[in-house]
């Protein structure tokens, strides 16, 4: 990854990061700059490398939940999801109904409280200070939701294989309810002070480019790809759980405002996307089962046949995160591979952020909201 | 002895002692003026943004910058080993002086005004200039690339602010014909019809004076580094610009300048376009004229609080934008309109 720059007299090496405030963690970023100009950018990587998939050679199916967790940490549940998932579809276990709603709810106020991180973070890239604290008021909700169901604010461990660690709690749903009927009028408050502001339309509008044959080369998912304007979501188009009973649109950026795959884009396209978990957060409160035992399926022994391999992908917030596991018939996987849509989408950081300033470079890497735990795993 | 206390202030008797005297009254005022503004910084950002803000030392937090001022003091005094040692120690005094020098030429009340400056206006200007330097010194001689880009970038945006801040105020002196910050404001004591009181100040007695008004504030709220014109420390970007590699006590200078600064235009805006220490309502009042120039200035120092914690910030490109082809164009046409209307109409 690091190669030797070469040195032009007009122009300056510069170290962003690991230890930046906008780098979103410890991402470094080498950039050549002539002036405020960034002509290249490099990020280097592994600041934060953790060997995920090596400690998953060693430990047996259940003990890897807790550290899907600690991948993307900011969206536990669904790295949960999609691990769950892979080793379920591996072992073929029919899960409760009960058990596939409260999945379904608990990965979507997920995915809302992670675009309320980065919609705030973002914000703070631009040099808003309020619009973060606002957010984060709103993820405190979500997240006292979780503590209440399963103990645990940031590394839940919720999903186990065939079900799930706790029940919910006495009042979960008319508590979600509650938080639901609040958060759809507090979405119009973000737009008010951000989406709005004209300051934060010129930083944002035309800035940082993604076409859409670029995003698709560079295999971008999320976010990031429906804001070039490409409909590809997984719960829509290769629905897994079930995802295929609720009703919902997928938000792609469109061209009202500026062109199209811009870093405004990718950051209404999350606004929306909140919009439409919310309303799948309230289609499942309203169909979930009343009984059901969530450990029924949860089997004894956790031992695939040897040989047998899975890849499995799901729609994190992010995007799309697969879990490739091969087995040898051993309670500990073989192998485990993790795609991680953050990594992917980072690549494309370099094509679309040169020749612009060092302020909308960290406008761009602010709208492609890395989690540097799952870029480096 | 009372007396003689007295007699220390005038410079007649006692001319070096007084000056010193007065020097270290302007400081000890900056000095708790900071105190109070930064506390009031974090109550308005902490109320704006639905938290409480400090609350621990003292009646809701009223210590926290007291005690947060020790702790500057007392931190180790760090200067880089790669740092131009004699820019590095100047620069903080050189940027607070800007602020500091300011101050003599304020007049605070219709009797007292530490120096009754003939151009009083045009001093405050070009001390303020000094600023600028130092802020270059600040980044040259840290010898950090983030200090050097922050330097720059001051430099070009103070440069460019200056120009719309003189022309706005260009239009006060037209309309007062006169450079005298006391004649300033007494020429707002009376306005149009005859009626004295928030008729008689400038930023209402005509369209030109209400516009020049918001220019200068934009420009104003620009030259002090503030919020959405923050870039030269803008933290997202460059993580904090200029004094990067600042510490303890030369930290706190810039700290120290930076709301003094705040305070100077706040007391411009106040003396050349709300009337200084004249009253609200008629010319005389039971409360005096300092606690009137000051409570105007605390109003233009929330707003620019406001600001901050509102807007999300400009771009290098954009700020020299509206410097030099919205703000600039604006205040031509502002001199001109102004100059017609005293012609015409008064």
């Amino acid at each position: 990854m690091i190669q030797e720059m070469t040195y032009k007299p007009d122009s300056m090496i510069l170290n962003m990061g690991p230890q930046h405030p906008s780098t979103h963690g410890v991402l470094r970023l080498r950039l050549e700059t002539d002036g405020e100009i960034v002509n290249k950018v490099e990020p280097v990587l592994g600041y934060l490398h953790r060997t995920f998939e090596k400690h998953c050679e060693n430990l047996e199916y259940p003990q890897i939940v807790p550290y899907t967790d600690r991948l993307d940490y900011i969206a536990a549940m669904n790295n949960n999801l999609g691990y769950v998932l892979a080793v379920e579809k591996m072992l073929d276990i029919e899960l409760p109904e009960r058990v596939e709603y409260i999945r379904v709810i608990m990965s979507e106020l997920n995915r809302i409280a992670s675009h309320l991180i980065a919609l705030g973070t973002f914000g703070l890239d631009l040099g808003a200070w309020t619009p973060l604290l606002y957010t984060l008021r709103e993820r405190e909700m979500i997240l006292d939701l979780f503590e209440s169901a399963c103990g645990a604010r940031l590394l839940y461990n919720y999903m186990w294989i065939g079900g799930l660690s706790h029940d919910l709690p006495v009042g979960f749903v008319e508590k979600t309810y509650e938080f639901l009927d609040i958060f759809d009028a507090k979405v119009k408050e973000y737009n008010d002070l951000l989406s709005t502001n004209k300051i934060f339309v010129e930083r944002t509008v035309d800035v940082g480019i993604l076409p859409k044959d670029l995003a698709i080369n560079y295999a971008c998912t999320g976010p990031v790809l429906r804001g070039s304007g490409i409909k590809w979501d997984l719960r829509k188009d290769e629905p897994y759980s079930i995802y295929d009973r609720f009703e919902f649109d997928v938000p792609i950026g469109n061209d009202e405002i500026g062109s199209v795959g811009d870093s405004f884009d990718r950051y209404m396209v999350r606004v929306w996307e909140m919009e439409e978990s919310a309303k799948i957060v309230r289609q499942a409160l309203d169909q979930l089962p009343k009984n059901g035992d969530v450990q029924a399926a949860i089997p004894r022994k956790i031992k695939p046949p040897k040989g047998a391999e899975v890849y499995f992908r799901t729609e994190a917030p992010r995007g799309e995160i697969g879990f490739y596991i091969k087995s040898d018939g051993t309670a500990k996987p073989y192998r485990l591979k993790m795609r991680s849509s953050a990594f992917v989408n980072l690549s494309v950081l370099p094509e679309i952020s040169e020749g612009w300033m060092i302020a909308d470079l960290v406008t761009i890497l602010g709208s492609l909201d890395i989690v540097l735990g799952e870029i480096d795993r | 002895m009372i007396e003689f206390i007295f007699d220390l202030f005038k410079p007649a008797e006692f001319p070096i002692i007084s000056r010193i005297l007065f020097a270290v009254l302007t400081f000890a005022f900056i000095g708790g003026f900071v105190i109070v503004a930064v506390w009031l910084e974090r109550k308005v950002a902490a109320h704006m943004q639905d938290r409480l803000g400090p609350m621990r030392v003292g009646f809701h937090g009223i210590l926290q910058t007291i005690a947060d001022t020790v702790k500057l003091i007392i931190k180790e005094d760090i200067i880089p080993s790669a740092a131009d040692k004699v820019l590095f120690i100047t620069a903080p005094f050189l940027v607070f002086m800007g602020a500091f020098l300011s101050f003599l030429a304020i007049p605070v009340s219709e009797e007292f005004t530490p120096s009754d400056l003939n151009g009083g206006l045009f001093y405050i200007l070009a001390v303020s200039s000094i600023v600028i330097p130092g802020l270059v010194m600040a980044g040259w001689g840290s010898n950090n690339k983030w200090s050097l880009f922050g330097a720059m970038r001051s430099a070009a945006q103070m440069v460019s602010y200056e120009i719309p801040i003189v022309l706005s105020l260009l239009v006060v002196v037209m309309a007062a014909s006169s450079l005298n910050l006391s004649e300033i404001v007494g020429a707002q004591k009376v306005g149009l019809g005859g009626f004295s009181g928030i008729a008689g100040w400038f930023f209402i007695r005509n369209p030109f004076l209400f516009v020049a008004f918001w220019v200068y504030i934009i420009a104003g709220t620009a030259e002090n580094n503030r919020t959405p014109f923050d870039l030269p420390e803008a933290e997202s970007e460059l993580v904090a610009g200029f004094h990067t590699e600042y510490s303890g006590m030369r930290f706190a200078f810039f700290f120290l300048a930076e709301y003094a600064a705040m305070l100077v235009m706040a007391l411009v805006v106040a003396i050349c376009f709300m009337g200084g220490w004249l009253p609200i309502i008629g010319t005389e009042s039971a409360i005096p004229g300092f606690v009137w120039l000051l409570g105007k200035a605390m109003s233009i120092v929330l707003l620019q609080m406001w600001f901050r914690w509102t807007f999300p910030r400009l771009r290098v490109d954009q700020l020299m934008t509206i410097s030099w082809k919205v703000l600039l164009p604006i205040t031509f046409v502002l001199v001109l309109g102004q100059g017609v209307w005293s012609i015409w109409i008064g």
